[in-house]
């Protein structure tokens, strides 16, 4: 048993603290969260440099060749500073990617991931508002050496600057739902792609992107036709701890810096943080924190070793998710009065807990899958 | 990172597995596990003591001791696995105020006189201690004690009474703490003794809310013990009970004892029907299930985690902490909520033919509110994550 990070991540958990400290900052955070591309070019080009968008790519493709584990530690920095770039949504599709893709596809997009020039957007979700096949009907129909794309995808990260789509659509309405899921790469630019911005709690950038018979090559599926799914699958699991991540990552700062208030902040002529009742939400905050952040790591390294943890992920999620809305909400409630203005960045952790909590799988979804483990 | 165990030590697991496993087949009618019942009944104290001697006759009741005192010098991931898989199986045998908490004080502090006598009786499960440091009025505040120790040449003469002694009517060796300098600020006038149960010590029952007999009160009247009996040095007992809380902290049993309970609540809901379905398939109870299914899950990757860092020499005062509060509030929310989805017939007790799990859960939202006092209440444990893991000003 070994329970620490290697001397490599600790090395890429440095690098990446020193650039939040650095180049980013809460003030950043607010510009582009009112911004509307929410990219900063300077930033990427940036990020792209020191190969964190390289990290999950093999070797062969200009990639770094890391593991899961290595972009646990990127998310959880990036959570930890709220940074805001287009990120998350490419890593996703990228290992999409590299599980799915064919040699040509990998060979044209990889290296283009990996040195900056190219974005990618997950559209996966529907107005059904759910993450499993059955929520999917958008259609895909084959027509000579093409298929047409006719849909709506909601709560789309990212699409507004992304250069290629990972579309997942239906090109088969009868059978079980998981059966007749295609994946498409779609180019961003393609006629009838159109995209509407939507605005969120965490100003997190979603879109509603509408497919109205867009033409895709047959060379753009992404993986087996109608046997799409598993990848989805997959990546699902991949993003909702990668989630947790970030969610810790948030968590993080917020014990920090609610303890160090804590200390600072004289009442009846006593710091805070000398009363009881404070000191015991901080040590509670501590406590669930703690827990979180370990079986997120846990969780990390059951899907780097391959192992299966559909009930783990599921677990993981669930409780991040609670733990970061619980504390976020108690956060507010130390700093008083300030923790509930647009300049403090208490909100900035607040507002990001309660849509992280519903991406990827709700806290509630996330109990029944459980049951389904546990129970059948 | 690396989850997984040394192939040694899914050995070592594979032979605790076989032998729990057959020793629980051996377990008393109606036996449901738990710490603290091994006192309450002829039988199941029986069952306790011939479980202790086996397992000391496989060198298991000292897995981390040094070679020289009968030990194994295991690291605490072995003892943690060893607690897991014991817990699991609800298998008693193990002396937990011997083997984990007076021996490590001797350990630590003692002479070697006092080692030589005390350890391999321990290991060989020779001796049944009791803890004699509460006081009715020295409770979380332990340090506040009175009980007085009085020198008398080569004696100490014993006056006091103790409370919560857990075990007492069935031990027959206590350890405690006395005042020997009442002039000097509380932590530094108390000793720690080690005496053998005779006579100028009373036991009187202090029966549980459920009547069974778990603890007790404990008066010394003159009690003489030599000076020989002290661990550590006069006035250092203080210290002696710290250095005391070196063994596995990461309450791995207990959220081992409550995974194995909820495994057979599940298939208990799989058999039982409600409003003519299983209790399987009602949504709310499914949710339950699967919350403390989660919160069971990541409480043993916390105490994992906890003997990790054990493991590498941390002391860990506030991650066993959190540890302790956060499994002993699980085990007493899980008891309640049994109670809650059985309905009525929840709060049967053992004996009637509608008793589901011969009443456990009657018994256990009732005996689990003492893990959340012993060994340091909630609330302290919480202040002690306050101060000395977020150095909160006190």
């Amino acid at each position: 048993m070994n329970l620490d990070f290697t001397e490599e991540q600790e090395a890429l958990k440095k690098t990446a603290r020193d650039f939040m400290t650095k180049t980013w900052s809460s003030a950043l955070v607010r510009e582009l969260e009112e911004h509307p591309t929410g990219l900063k070019e300077d930033i990427w080009r940036q990020i792209a440099e020191l190969g964190w968008l390289a990290v999950a790519i093999p070797e062969e493709y200009d990639g770094v060749g890391g593991r899961f584990m290595d972009l646990i530690v990127l998310f959880e920095e990036m959570g930890r500073a709220c940074f805001i770039a287009p990120f998350f949504s490419t890593v996703i599709c990228t290992l999409a990617i590299v599980a799915a893709g064919s040699e040509e596809q990998k060979k044209e997009i990889l290296p283009r991931v990996a040195n900056g020039e190219m974005v990618l957007s997950l559209a996966l979700a529907e107005p059904s508002a759910r993450y499993d096949a059955a929520g999917i009907a958008t259609r895909a129909a084959a027509n000579k050496d093409e298929y047409v794309i006719n849909g709506t995808k909601l709560f789309i990260h990212d699409a507004q600057v992304a250069h290629c789509f990972l579309c997942v659509a239906r090109t088969r309405t009868e059978g079980p739902p998981e059966d007749g899921i295609t994946l498409f790469l779609v180019d961003a630019k393609s006629p009838g792609v159109k995209i509407t911005p939507l605005h969120t709690i965490a100003d997190d950038k979603q879109n509603e992107v509408i497919f109205e018979n867009v033409k895709v090559a047959k060379g753009q599926v992404l993986g087996p036709i109608e046997k799409g799914f598993p990848v989805i699958e997959m990546l699902l699991e991949q993003a909702a701890i990668a989630k947790c991540a970030e969610m810790v990552g948030g968590a993080d700062w917020v014990i920090e810096n609610c303890t160090s208030y804590a200390k600072e902040r004289a009442q009846y002529g006593k710091p805070i943080g000398s009363y009881g009742i404070i000191q015991h939400y901080l040590a509670e905050m501590w406590t669930e924190i703690g827990i979180a952040k370990r079986f997120t790591y846990y969780a990390a390294w059951l899907l780097d070793q391959g192992i299966p943890c559909r009930k783990e992920v599921a677990m993981a999620k669930a409780w991040a998710s609670e733990v970061y809305k619980r504390w976020t909400r108690m956060g507010v409630q130390v700093f008083g009065g300030i923790g509930t203005t647009r300049e403090h960045d208490m909100g900035l952790y607040y507002r990001r807990a309660r849509q992280a909590a519903l991406l990827f799988g709700d806290p509630d979804s996330l109990r029944e899958k459980i049951a389904q483990e546990i129970i059948l | 990172m690396d989850f997984r165990l040394t192939p040694e030590q899914e050995a070592l697991k594979s032979a605790f597995e076989e032998f729990f496993k057959e020793e629980e087949k051996r377990a008393p009618e109606g036996w449901s596990g738990g710490m603290f019942s091994i006192f309450e009944s002829e039988e199941n104290w029986a069952y306790h003591r011939s479980v202790a001697e086996k397992l000391a006759k496989k060198g298991w009741l000292c897995l981390p001791w040094p070679k020289k005192y009968g030990g194994q010098e295991h690291s605490y991931i072995e003892q943690l696995i060893f607690n897991e898989v014991r817990a699991y199986y609800r298998v008693p045998g193990v002396d937990m105020w011997g083997s984990q908490i007076v021996a490590p004080s001797i350990l630590e502090c003692a002479s070697e006189e006092l080692k030589q006598e005390w350890l391999p009786r321990i290991a060989r499960a020779e001796i049944n201690w009791c803890q004699g440091w509460s006081e009715p009025n020295a409770g979380s505040d332990l340090a506040s004690l009175t009980t007085r120790a009085v020198e008398d040449g080569d004696d100490f003469v014993i006056n006091g009474q103790k409370i919560w002694t857990t075990g007492a009517h069935r031990a027959d060796h206590i350890f405690f703490l006395a005042r020997t300098d009442p002039t000097v600020p509380k932590h530094k006038g108390i000793t720690y003794f080690v005496s053998e149960i005779r006579e100028g010590i009373t036991i009187r029952p202090l029966l549980f809310m459920h009547s069974k007999h778990e603890y007790n009160e404990v008066f010394f009247d003159d009690f003489r013990i030599s000076k020989k009996n002290v661990v550590g040095q006069v006035n250092q007992g203080w210290y002696v009970t710290m250095a005391g809380i070196n063994f596995e902290r990461s309450m791995i049993g207990s959220v081992a004892e409550v995974k194995r309970d909820l495994e057979e609540f599940i298939e208990f809901c799989k058999e039982t029907k409600r409003n003519g379905q299983p209790l399987a398939k009602d949504p709310l109870t499914r949710h339950k299930l699967a919350e403390f299914a989660l919160e069971l899950e990541v409480a043993r990757q916390w105490a994992y985690y906890v003997a990790w860092l054990q493991s590498k020499g941390n002391l860990v005062p506030a991650e066993s902490s959190a540890a302790k509060y956060f499994s002993s509030e699980l085990t007493v929310r899980f008891a309640n909520t049994m109670v809650e989805i059985m309905g009525l017939y929840g709060t049967l007790k053992a004996g009637s033919k509608w008793a589901k799990f011969h009443g456990k859960y009657e018994d256990m939202c009732q005996a689990s509110l003492g893990t959340t006092i012993a060994g340091g209440t909630t609330e302290t444990m919480k202040n002690i994550i306050a101060w000395m893991g977020l150095k909160l000003p006190r």
